[in-house]
């Protein structure tokens, strides 16, 4: 019986051999390199900590704080416009949810890139939405190039991930636990905060992680929305790579950022599912 | 009454918002005039011309074929994972399900940086290899997101039992376990296939001078201004996706009706 078990076991640890080898090669393994290059110097590959030290200087700090902020105005934008939308949705109780799945996720079947591109169309001084404002007698926004126009890129891009898992933790409260608290005397109010927004925050959470990672560490929205007048820390890195060439110091940048991505999962803490998608699909 | 209204207000905003960049593409994919802020009347050339443009048919074939490769591998690789990790005990599952984890988790400036790092320290020439090994990897779990559930679900005494009736364990498998998990399976599938599509940042990094997938082109396009013909391409994609889903939307409400007359 024993001799059974081991082999049993033998056996599991040969299936799961390929995808562990594979995931040590391309995932552990890459990772160290980035620790190995963030902590040597390019000259000499001699231990330092000068890498590190790169975010103090003053054009990084800002982009880090930058990112930062906009990424936290972004996410708190995204929870405030996806919320209320959980609540309407569920309250529509359409009963295949695949359908509403569907509507948010389609919009990604078109290429990221050019969804955002398009919005260059829209906000530009002389852009779609300026030309209606002017047929409407308002006046005109000027907001592409500036941080604002980055922050509205992030909001759309990252939406969806919001609403998919805020709407699906809303979308399986028991109607019977509401319709008991309401029996039970409770107003619209109290039945929110003590059973509604409680048995959500899962959903919350997972929503804030998918949002807040991608917004603090992208190049591309700032790119394109940002013209090149504004610098996130996700520019910074990714100049060290692609145009300066410098790998050393580009790794010490993405370290502290790493330490920034770590520290906000600890933040919002970190349950089995949490992932990206987790709660999606 | 007046809530209700006002709440289909607000859905319908967040819908126009989530879509109104799409509607502009498709206006934009018939547009005569070359530039992206003029209108210039109405045309179908760049559709006629996108056939002709062998650059993005190119970028086309090696998106395509990436996602393609990327999902089956990764499907193969995650499920097997799954499977292994559902007879394993606590710590070393927590442990290899953590670190499959990690692209998903990690930002992906850091995951595309770090591999490109691998393939030039090793030497490994950066191209289609080196994008399909990254596209692998970061679509293992998502994957093992869609299978895991689904294996444990299944019942293994049905396999065991099929095993004492004197199948070999891979037959019983195939027969009893891949059945019950196939819709995880395909899931899983499906996801990966859309991430590797939909993916600029990793492919930006590890892809060398010598490839271009949709994603890299158009973002070496957009200084230049981007070419009408990835308008076309880009709302021929989105209009064949649309009708796809509502078909297999519609097959699936029509099942389930089905279901529920027969009971």
């Amino acid at each position: 019986m024993r001799n059974k078990e081991t082999k049993r076991r033998q056996k599991n640890a040969l299936l799961a051999a390929p995808c562990s080898l594979w995931m040590i090669a391309f995932i552990i393994i890459p990772l160290l390199m980035i620790v190995y290059y963030g902590l040597t110097k390019r000259e000499d590959g001699s231990i330092t900590l000068e890498n590190l030290k790169l975010i103090a200087d003053p054009i990084n700090r800002r982009a880090l704080w930058l990112s930062l902020k906009l990424s936290i105005i972004s996410t708190i934008v995204c929870v405030l416009l996806a919320y209320p939308l959980g609540l309407m949705l569920r309250g529509l109780k359409i009963k295949s949810n695949s359908f509403i799945v569907l509507v948010f996720m389609l919009p990604m079947w078109m290429n990221f890139l050019l969804r955002t591109l398009a919005w260059l169309n829209i906000l530009e001084n002389n852009g779609i939405l300026n030309t209606i404002l002017k047929i409407l007698h308002l006046p005109t926004l000027h907001i592409i190039n500036t941080p604002t126009a980055i922050i509205l890129g992030m909001v759309y891009n990252f939406l969806p991930f919001m609403i998919l898992p805020i709407y699906n933790t809303l979308e399986k409260i028991d109607e019977n636990v509401i319709n008991a608290a309401r029996d039970l005397g409770a107003n619209g109010k109290q039945t929110f905060f003590k059973i509604i927004f409680p048995l959500s925050i899962p959903g919350v959470i997972s929503g804030i992680t998918m949002v807040f990672v991608p917004s603090l560490t992208t190049f591309v929205i700032s790119n394109i929305l940002g013209g090149s007048k504004v610098l996130l820390i996700g520019n910074v890195i990714e100049q060290q790579f692609q145009k300066l060439n410098n790998w050393n110091s580009g790794s010490g940048l993405s370290l502290v950022l790493m330490v920034f991505i770590l520290l906000s999962m600890a933040f919002v803490g970190k349950d089995e599912n949490t992932g990206r998608g987790a709660a999606t699909w | 009454m007046v809530k209700r209204i006002s709440q289909r207000i607000y859905i319908a905003l967040i819908i126009i918002f989530l879509y109104a960049p799409i509607l502009v593409l498709i206006v934009l994919s018939f547009n005569k005039s070359k530039s992206r802020s003029k209108w210039g009347g109405f045309t179908f050339d760049w559709y006629k011309r996108l056939f002709q443009n062998e650059n993005i048919l190119n970028a086309l074939y090696t998106t395509l074929l990436i996602a393609l490769l990327s999902a089956l591998f990764a499907t193969i690789l995650g499920t097997t994972l799954a499977i292994a990790l559902n007879h394993m005990r606590r710590l070393p599952k927590a442990v290899l399900s953590s670190i499959a984890n990690i692209p998903m988790l990690n930002a992906e400036i850091v995951t595309g940086i770090s591999m490109m790092l691998l393939f030039l320290a090793i030497d490994f020439k950066l191209g289609f290899s080196s994008v399909l090994i990254a596209h692998i990897t970061f679509n293992i779990p998502y994957v093992l997101l869609s299978v895991a559930p689904k294996l444990k679900q299944t019942n293994h005494s049905t396999y065991e039992a099929a095993l004492d009736l004197g199948a070999k364990p891979l037959y019983a498998f195939f027969k009893v376990i891949f059945p019950d998990i196939f819709p995880g399976i395909l899931s899983g599938f499906l996801m990966a296939f859309t991430m590797s599509l939909d993916d600029f940042v990793i492919s930006h990094f590890t892809r060398g001078a010598e490839i271009q997938t949709l994603s890299t082109k158009i973002y070496t396009e957009t200084r230049k201004g981007i070419k009408p013909e990835m308008y076309a391409l880009s709302t021929l994609m989105f209009v064949s996706v649309l009708i796809l889903l509502i078909l297999i939307n519609r097959r699936s409400a029509h099942a389930e009706k089905e279901k529920t007359i027969k009971k």
